[in-house]
């Protein structure tokens, strides 16, 4: 069978897009190095970060309605590298958070998991990425078979929560968090079976169809 | 433009600075945006002479006056202050400016005055952040009579000896040393002495985050972050945080304006 030209580039396409994916942290780190982060770096970190794992998480989002629409496969062919890179930068922002936010003091780091709810949403959406980035391994997806794809079905309620976090420590000014609430709206309501929930609403019964 | 015959201080702190760089482009004034850099980027359009202040109310002799007058009338002198905004950051920032009470007194208080009420410029063409409805607007701030006339609270006309930029504030703020940065209003173009606690913006809002009184209280934590410690800006990226103090440093000044008071409630 000869390789389409999508299969062909794809490998070139995986190379820039882990230096795409890289570049937001470089920038963060340079800038860090040559102290261009602004007033209070440490709040330029955070959210730098923050900002990026919430994007990431939803271009990753954006990958399946992306093979529906242009009918291609390359979308799902980078889809694992980009959830990994929105871990990536979960995991960074945590890191910053922890060490030089709270200054690794665990007992005030307690009390924000429990008592401010928009941190302990933060931190459960984190916890969830876990399975889901250590499951990533095309082993974990062959061993786990059909339990693979509900248990990845968790990166919605984790963008849900990302949002969440987000807005909740949102002091007045909601535009931003909004146009991210917007985003992961439109990318969910893909998933939403609308013909079959259509169907159901008209009282037409019709078998499981399509992919 | 410098502002001529400042004098200095004993109420000034010796503590380090906060640069210049640094003061004017980390603020909070959501009258020109929300981000930090913002009022920096946008405070341009904002026209500060002629500047008429309007003082009435509960008072003997209401009247108005020019910012110029503001200037020369009154003896400027240079207070160097903590600043303790309630996101846990902090400044200290050389002010030039003059006690409120020497203003107030010369409009002659009734004894109906408990309170004092201040008010923003409300004006969308040269405010652009008010053209959204992101606070009510215009911005709205009141301390107690005892407390406006405290000789630490200073309107402000200048800092590091020169007029006031748009972004802190210009041409006149508030600044009250021992209450979280919000309390100390910006561009002040009314002042009125009431008998019922004013309406305050940012407690009109979230009145369970932000009190009334929002004197500076480690032990008072925001519902959204602790008030314990504040990270001192200028001080780098692995600079260590400081830990907050009781009317952030000036509880032997104005404790005992609250003596008696529940501190937990009237936060």
């Amino acid at each position: 069978m000869a390789r389409s030209r999508a299969e062909r580039v794809l490998p070139l396409a995986k190379v820039v897009l882990f230096a795409a994916c890289l570049a937001p942290c470089g920038l963060l780190v340079w800038d860090a190095v040559s102290g261009s982060l602004g007033p209070n770096p440490v709040e330029a970190l955070l959210h730098g970060t923050g900002d990026w794992a919430l994007r990431l998480l939803l271009v990753t989002l954006a990958m399946t309605p992306l093979r529906r629409l242009t009918g291609q496969v390359w979308p799902i062919r980078l889809r694992r590298m980009l959830g990994l890179f929105a871990f990536f930068y979960v995991a960074l922002h945590l890191t910053v958070y922890l060490w030089l936010d709270r200054e690794l003091a665990w007992s005030t780091i307690v009390d924000d998991v429990i008592k401010r709810p928009y941190i302990s949403v933060g931190f459960v959406a984190f916890l969830m990425l876990i399975p889901l980035a250590l499951t990533s391994t095309r082993g974990w997806m062959r061993r786990l078979g059909r339990r693979w794809t509900q248990l990845h079905r968790a990166v919605y309620v984790i963008a849900v929560l990302g949002v969440v976090h987000y807005l909740w420590l949102v002091k007045a000014d909601l535009r931003e968090p909004l146009i991210y609430a917007s985003v992961l709206t439109i990318l969910l309501a893909f998933r939403v079976p609308w013909d079959r929930l259509g169907a159901m609403l008209r009282g037409v019964r019709v078998g499981r169809s399509g992919p | 433009t410098a502002i001529p015959n400042v004098r200095p201080s004993p109420f000034s702190t010796d503590e380090q600075r906060t640069s210049l760089d640094d003061v004017t482009h980390y603020n909070n004034f959501y009258e020109f945006g929300t981000e930090k850099s913002d009022p920096a980027a946008n405070a341009g359009t904002l026209k500060t002479r002629p500047w008429t202040l309007v003082v009435d109310g509960a008072c003997e002799a209401p009247g108005e006056i020019g910012i110029e007058d503001l200037l020369s009338g009154f003896t400027q002198e240079e207070r160097v202050y903590r600043l303790r905004c309630v996101e846990a950051w902090a400044m200290v920032v050389p002010w030039v400016g003059f006690p409120l009470g020497d203003l107030l007194r010369r409009f002659k208080p009734t004894s109906k005055a408990r309170y004092v009420a201040f008010e923003t410029l409300l004006d969308p063409e040269q405010m652009p952040g008010q053209r959204r409805s992101v606070l009510d607007w215009p911005y709205r701030e009141g301390l107690r009579m005892d407390e406006a006339m405290h000789p630490l609270t200073i309107l402000a006309t200048g800092l590091y000896g020169e007029l006031l930029p748009n972004q802190n504030g210009a041409p006149l703020r508030l600044v009250v040393p021992w209450k979280y940065g919000f309390k100390s209003i910006k561009s002040i173009v009314r002042i009125r002495f009431t008998e019922r606690e004013p309406q305050a913006t940012w407690n009109m809002m979230q009145p369970d985050e932000y009190g009334f009184y929002a004197n500076v209280n480690p032990a008072v934590d925001h519902p959204r972050w602790s008030q314990k410690k504040h990270r001192v800006i200028g001080e780098g990226l692995f600079a260590r945080k400081h830990e907050t103090l009781p009317f952030n440093g000036y509880g032997d000044q104005v404790a005992s304006l609250y003596s008696g008071m529940d501190l937990r409630r009237y936060f």
